[in-house]
């Protein structure tokens, strides 16, 4: 089978989001996204610390400390983009104005609960960022992950170990081996890589997986 | 009785060609000079973006103690915010996202248990900043339901979400940069730098805003004054060129 690389599993999630939609992308993976969003889609990127269109990395020398992405990191406003304070902007978010929240994951469980900003270990400093409130207020919370951990185990669980980041929030799971929709009555299995059978991918996640392959 | 209110606004027109409100101070030291001990301090910036540099430095050698520091973070590398926490004169941290790849001099008080967190979501944590400003009691958001951060806390169920109940945050100082003030403290922000800064500025009993450029009465069109001078009580003149980010 070949697996997705970070760039091919962001290209693969950008190709489901539509033209006209507000999308938050959280930081790590999820910023990848930004890079592959189909040329020519007019979608609207908003970023926790107040911007509506961002835009891309802006070129060496014409970074602007003022203007940063929720990374922290030198960003760049599209025309018709728009600024705003922190209360509106997670005003936006709760209020179930995005149409798409992307988030990176330690865990995901079949019921749609996200883990993603703790690992409970002790000298671990918690920080959470505004992971919870995008898990709780985005329209569908889109999951972009590695299918399994550097040891093997299945991301994708019966139940979170690790401390929770919202409850039952999750609509839809981007993995470098699957496209996954969590469902009320379980997991449905809608996009493979290429080479990896239904089967395969059933073993290595370990819980129970509904086939609903669409034509990709 | 028309002769009294004659008067009366004789000396109103005088107090109008002599500047009555003035908030415009002359030093940063000036403008921090009664901040005392166990004092609760909100500070503008998303990282480094937005931070009040130049006032946190002021800050520092002003020599307060003891203090409760609300911001996004727990501060970076070695100045600003990660200055005043690395020269311990923060007790607790009110935050959303402490740990940072340069976050070393939160991380080691706090390893050694010589500062307190709360670690607040973002979304909650700004509410509670605009809750206090806006003078409402509590609220109830459905962020955290469910989670470690709402243990502990009263929830309840409205319609067919859960919510938890969270309360406002008040400050004695918020300190944030702005772009463009006058002397009634109306003020201009410049793009994500204005994050935090007018709710904070809402929430705090003094705010002291450092900015880029003062201008006269009338030097800011009414129709883009982000923050209300209301909310302002000293301005500062700070000498910025803008640096790029790193």
């Amino acid at each position: 089978m070949k697996k997705l690389d970070r760039k091919q599993l962001a290209a693969r999630l950008a190709r489901d989001i539509p033209e006209g939609a507000y999308v938050n992308l959280g930081i790590g993976l999820p910023t990848l996204v930004a890079d592959h969003l189909p040329k020519g889609r007019e979608i609207i990127v908003h970023s926790e610390n107040g911007v509506l269109g961002l835009g891309p990395r802006p070129a060496p020398g014409a970074e602007d400390e003022d203007l940063t992405n929720a990374g922290k990191e030198p960003a760049t406003l599209l025309t018709g983009g728009a600024y705003f304070h922190h209360a509106d902007s997670f005003g936006m978010i709760r209020g179930r104005h995005l149409d798409f929240a992307v988030l990176g994951a330690f865990q995901v469980s079949v019921a749609g609960d996200l883990a993603n900003w703790h690992t409970g270990g002790a000298d671990d400093i918690p920080a959470v960022g505004g992971a919870m409130d995008l898990a709780v207020g985005a329209k569908q919370v889109l999951v972009m992950m590695e299918h399994l951990t550097k040891d093997g185990k299945s991301k994708i669980v019966e139940r979170c170990t690790y401390p929770l980041t919202g409850a039952r929030c999750v609509n839809r799971i981007y993995t470098d081996l699957a496209v996954i929709d969590v469902k009320p009555d379980g997991l449905h299995v809608v996009d493979l890589v290429e080479g990896l059978s239904f089967e395969e991918l059933q073993r290595l996640t370990g819980v129970s997986l509904k086939k609903f392959l669409t034509a990709a | 009785m028309e002769n009294q209110l004659n008067v009366k606004s004789e000396q109103f027109e005088d107090a109008i060609i002599a500047p009555v409100i003035d908030k415009i101070v002359p030093s940063l030291e000036a403008a921090l000079a009664d901040i005392p001990d166990g004092a609760t301090i909100m500070i503008g910036g998303f990282g480094n973006s937005g931070m009040p540099s130049a006032l946190i430095d002021a800050l520092i050698a002003q020599g307060a103690r003891n203090l409760t520091i609300v911001n996004n973070n727990a501060g970076n590398a070695d100045t600003g915010l990660a200055a005043l926490v690395g020269a311990k004169r923060v007790r607790k941290v009110l935050c959303s996202f402490p740990r940072q790849t340069d976050s070393w001099h939160f991380d080691r008080l706090y390893r050694a248990g010589e500062i307190e967190l709360e670690l607040v979501p973002q979304g909650t944590l700004a509410e509670r900043i605009r809750a206090a400003g806006a003078g409402i009691g509590a609220f109830y958001t459905p962020t955290a339901y469910g989670t470690r951060l709402a243990e502990g806390k009263e929830t309840r169920r409205i319609g067919d979400r859960d919510y938890v109940l969270e309360y406002p945050i008040h400050a004695d100082y918020a300190l944030i940069k702005a772009d463009r003030a006058d002397r009634w403290g109306n003020l201009t922000y410049r793009m994500t730098a204005r994050n935090f800064a007018p709710i904070m500025a809402s929430a705090a009993t003094c705010t002291v805003a450092q900015v880029r450029e003062i201008v006269e009465l009338g030097g800011i069109d009414p129709e883009v004054v982000v923050t209300p001078g209301i909310y302002v009580k000293r301005v500062v003149k700070v000498a910025t060129t803008l640096r790029k980010a790193a």
